[in-house]
């Protein structure tokens, strides 16, 4: 089973977000990075599916170089291999990454991609289903279970959707994202991080790719929300109530 | 002649409430464009009747595709087939109220299309200028979208509903189209979370329930009496759903849902910025929790210090006696 995942280096979702006073940015000092919980959870899932039925696990980052510190965690966690899409300074256009990832998963050839469902940045989750249809191949998101149907080549996703669990049958080669509830990644043991140094990470450039770097979805500014205004505490569920009637006029 | 069409929701043969904010949506995008007709679109089993229930809404021509190929939803044969259906008659935007429906299929139609596709749009600036917000809603973004056609998704939260119209739409049967797909990619079953309380997104009152009420047991046994005494739909933080405390559909947040209703209940939830970015636009926040220090207090229109399993019995008697008087 050949396995690609996607990892992407994002702020620690912990972290405070601040906007830079020129608008232009986020304040990146001393902000830890890490990679988007959602591809983590992808990780994981493509590791166990390897576990199960044999195969490489490789690991696609398009990012800055810095990067490279969320492809060796990933290698940390047990994937085999890293290819680092370096993307200087460009912004985070889903259809620059889309087609960046589409490149390199056609290089590498597959039988399931993984990728977390949105990143937690820009929270934009349009890169999965544009590299489906780049792709020509067929994807499930939002999945919460995945059962490996090895023999007919297909795979049966559950799917958190509203209102309930859809379930989706796909048929390899085919994509795969990632929710909260698919699994609970481990955590990259001593002896995984010592491996993960000598492992390989293969770096390319989007000019070598051949993908284009003019966006269609760009960010002009950034600001900070209007911060809503804190109310009062009260000292009694019946001080509550009354406010709520009297006050709030909500019940 | 090109126009703005609204991709509207069908789920199991209702319309989503969600797809009457985005045609409010749609409406105001046109008056940015200076265009006045919107258009929708409905696919799907009962399409044909859900459009004549949209062409009471003030729109120039609601289309509807019905045929064996779609009675399912699937990203991969709604996108060929709206884009067959585009083929003869283009539009210059797309138009979807975000939900795990159009998250799923814009973004591959946006591709298939050749297009261009922003989401969760908070406002629209210009034609090609959007807010949106990012990082879990600690930032507000304003981006700019090229691409022909653009494909939007609108947080419904931030768009009215349209109001009805004076005259009914025209409604036109479109297709059926060659829709074949090179590979598999089949719907297999759909196991709804059946519920007698308002929808989540849709209700005017919410009750939320976060780790704070310690297993399924104490879930149900305060929550659920609370939302019945309020009529309110039950929601809950990330913590609660993967604690298996409540079904995932109920999780409010950044990747949950998102709610903006009248009064908003937190019983038991810290208020970590990922559930603050679904519920910090309702109208009336009220916590309960037992720790003073609590960043859910920071937001909280109405806070309250107490042990929750004390608290929430005594807010019911409450409750009933203000009804009853
Ligand atoms: C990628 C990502 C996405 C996420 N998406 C979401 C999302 O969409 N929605 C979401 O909600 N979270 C989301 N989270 C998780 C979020 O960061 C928090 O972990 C989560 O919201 C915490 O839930 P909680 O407030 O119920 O639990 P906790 O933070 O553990 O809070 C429990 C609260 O209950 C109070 N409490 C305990 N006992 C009592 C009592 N007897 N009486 C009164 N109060 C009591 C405690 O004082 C505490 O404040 C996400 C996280 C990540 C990393």
């Amino acid at each position: 089973m050949k396995l690609l995942v996607v990892a992407k280096r994002v702020p620690d979702p912990e972290a405070k977000i601040r906007v830079k006073p020129d608008g232009n940015s986020i304040v990146t000092e001393q902000l830890k990075f890490v990679i988007n919980p959602f591809d983590e959870i992808a990780v994981e899932e493509a590791l166990r599916i390897k576990e199960k039925l044999g195969g490489e696990v490789v690991v696609l980052s398009v990012g800055p170089a810095e990067a490279a510190e969320q492809v060796r965690t990933a290698l940390a966690m047990g994937a085999d291999r890293g290819v680092l899409i370096k993307a200087d300074g460009v912004c985070a256009d889903p259809g620059i990454i889309a087609r960046a990832l589409a490149e390199v998963a056609k290089q590498e050839g597959f039988d399931v991609l993984l990728m977390g469902k949105q990143a937690v940045d820009t929270d934009y989750g349009q890169t999965c289903g544009m590299l489906a249809q780049i792709l020509g191949v067929p994807y499930a998101a939002f999945a919460c279970k995945v059962e490996v149907e090895g023999e007919s080549k297909r795979l049966a996703v559950v799917r958190e959707v509203d209102g309930g669990l859809e379930t989706k049958l796909i048929g390899m080669p085919c994509i795969v994202t990632a929710d909260l509830r698919l699994n609970e990644p481990r955590y990259a043991s001593l002896p995984g991080i010592m491996k993960a140094k000598k492992k390989e990470i293969r770096q390319v450039s989007l000019e070598e790719l051949g993908v284009g770097v003019t966006p269609k979805l760009r960010v002009e500014s950034l600001e900070e929300p209007p911060k809503r205004q804190g109310g009062r505490k009260v000292g009694s569920v019946e001080e509550l109530v009354r406010a709520l009637h009297d006050e709030a006029k909500v019940i | 002649m090109a126009g703005i069409l609204v991709v509207a929701e069908n789920y199991e043969g209702r319309l989503r409430s969600a797809t009457f904010h985005a045609v409010q949506a749609a409406l105001d995008y046109a008056k940015v464009k200076g265009e006045s007709d919107v258009f929708a679109l409905v696919l799907g089993t009962d399409a044909s009747k859900l459009a004549r229930e949209l062409a009471l809404y003030p729109l120039a021509e609601v289309f509807c595709l019905e045929q064996p190929e779609i009675a399912h939803y699937t990203a991969e044969a709604y996108s060929e087939a709206i884009s067959k259906f585009l083929e003869s008659r283009p539009f210059d935007a797309l138009i979807g109220a975000s939900s795990t429906f159009v998250k799923d299929l814009f973004p591959r139609l946006a591709e298939r299309l050749g297009g261009g596709m922003v989401n969760e749009v908070l406002e629209i600036l210009a034609p090609d200028r959007f807010k949106r917000p990012m990082f879990a809603g600690s930032v507000i973004a304003t981006v700019r979208l090229e691409g022909d056609p653009k494909l939007i998704t609108i947080r419904p939260t931030a768009f009215d509903t349209a109001p009805k119209a004076q005259e009914g739409a025209k409604v036109t049967p479109v297709g059926p189209f060659a829709i074949s797909l090179p590979f598999t990619a089949e719907f297999v079953q759909f196991e709804e979370v059946k519920s007698e309380r308002p929808k989540l997104t849709e209700a005017k009152r919410v009750v939320s329930g976060g780790r704070g009420l310690k297993s399924a047991e104490g879930f149900h046994s305060t929550i659920e009496p609370l939302a019945d005494t309020l009529g309110a739909a039950i929601g809950a933080s990330r913590a609660a759903v993967d604690s298996g405390f409540c079904p995932n559909d109920y999780q409010v947040g950044q990747t949950g849902k998102v709610v903006a209703p009248d009064l908003y209940v937190a019983v038991g939830i810290s208020g970590a910025i990922q559930h603050l970015a679904g519920m910090k636009d309702s109208k009336v926040i009220v916590a309960v929790n037992k720790d003073e220090e609590a960043p859910i207090f920071e937001i909280a229109d109405y806070g309250l210090v107490a042990d929750l399993f004390k608290a929430v019995p005594e807010m019911i008697g409450e409750l009933k006696k203000v009804k009853s008087a």
